[in-house]
């Protein structure tokens, strides 16, 4: 049996090296692969809770954030194509102008 | 050392190692494979967890339909290498030490107030998947058809956003 803590060490990580590629990332995809990092941070944090506390909320909650995530995706990635297709950049400090 | 703790320092140092690596890659499509590794390690420690519902759906959704669904999008805009532009000197000085404070702080406080959480009486009871369903369907149903409309108003604004200007 791995105790809670390691999971819940992990978890936060996880979610600081989500955090350091959001902030340092330049690429417009890779910022958004970050916060999909995050969230897996997140869900392992629930996961790990659920087990600890023996109840299966946790887990019902992962369902929903990955619900979530699915339609974050969805909408980013049509957000990043049309900003693709109008600034022909995917680098998001050539994209600080609200319009063209 | 027992085997699950050793299976755990496995799969906890691929999904690290993944997630440098993601932050590492300078091609947005290495950096999505590395995230798929970080994902595959992360449904292993649910199977650890005895959460195997969670695990197959971390694949199936996470693994299969979201990073197909990146690794398309980065095909279709032909996303070359990341160009470096203008680095922060705030970032530069500022960032690693921030993300330090920020992951200490983060696991301080989890694995202090995770020590408060009630310890399971009885942990082969979690291996059920037809119970996360019951919960799904009396507890937490609300929530549950609220996705729904979610996913809805996701659709359209995927088609809204995706669809070319009529000229």
């Amino acid at each position: 049996m791995v105790p809670t803590q390691y999971y819940l060490i992990l978890s936060a990580i996880l979610f600081g090296l989500g955090a350091v590629a959001f902030v340092f990332k330049r690429n417009i995809i890779s910022i958004f692969m970050s916060i999909e990092l995050m969230l897996n941070a997140v869900n392992l944090a629930f996961v790990a809770f659920s087990q600890a506390s023996g109840k299966l909320d946790g887990q019902v909650f992962v369902l929903f954030v990955i619900v979530v995530a699915a339609a974050e995706a969805a909408v980013g990635l049509g957000i990043i194509i049309l900003t693709a297709r109008n600034r022909r950049s995917l680098n998001v400090e050539r994209v600080d102008l609200l319009k063209l | 050392m027992t085997a699950p703790l050793l299976i755990f320092f496995l799969l906890a140092a691929v999904a690290v190692i993944g997630a440098l690596s993601l932050i590492l890659q300078k091609h947005p499509i290495h950096s999505a494979l590395s995230l798929i590794v970080v994902m595959v390690a992360l449904a292993g420690l649910y199977l650890l967890m005895g959460a195997e519902f969670v695990a197959a759906v971390q694949i199936i959704v996470y693994g299969g339909a979201i990073m197909v669904l990146f690794v398309f999008v980065i095909m279709l805009l032909n996303a070359g290498e990341e160009e470096h532009t203008d680095f922060s000197k705030i970032a530069k000085f500022a960032g690693l030490p921030l993300a330090l404070a920020l992951t200490g702080l983060l696991a301080a406080a989890m694995v202090r107030h995770g020590g408060s959480v009630a310890n399971a009486t009885n942990p082969d009871s979690l291996a059920d998947t037809s119970k996360i369903s019951m919960l799904l369907f009396s507890t937490f149903v609300y929530p549950f058809e609220l996705t729904s409309f979610l996913i809805l108003v996701a659709i359209m604004g995927a088609l809204v956003l995706a669809q070319r200007e009529k000229s």
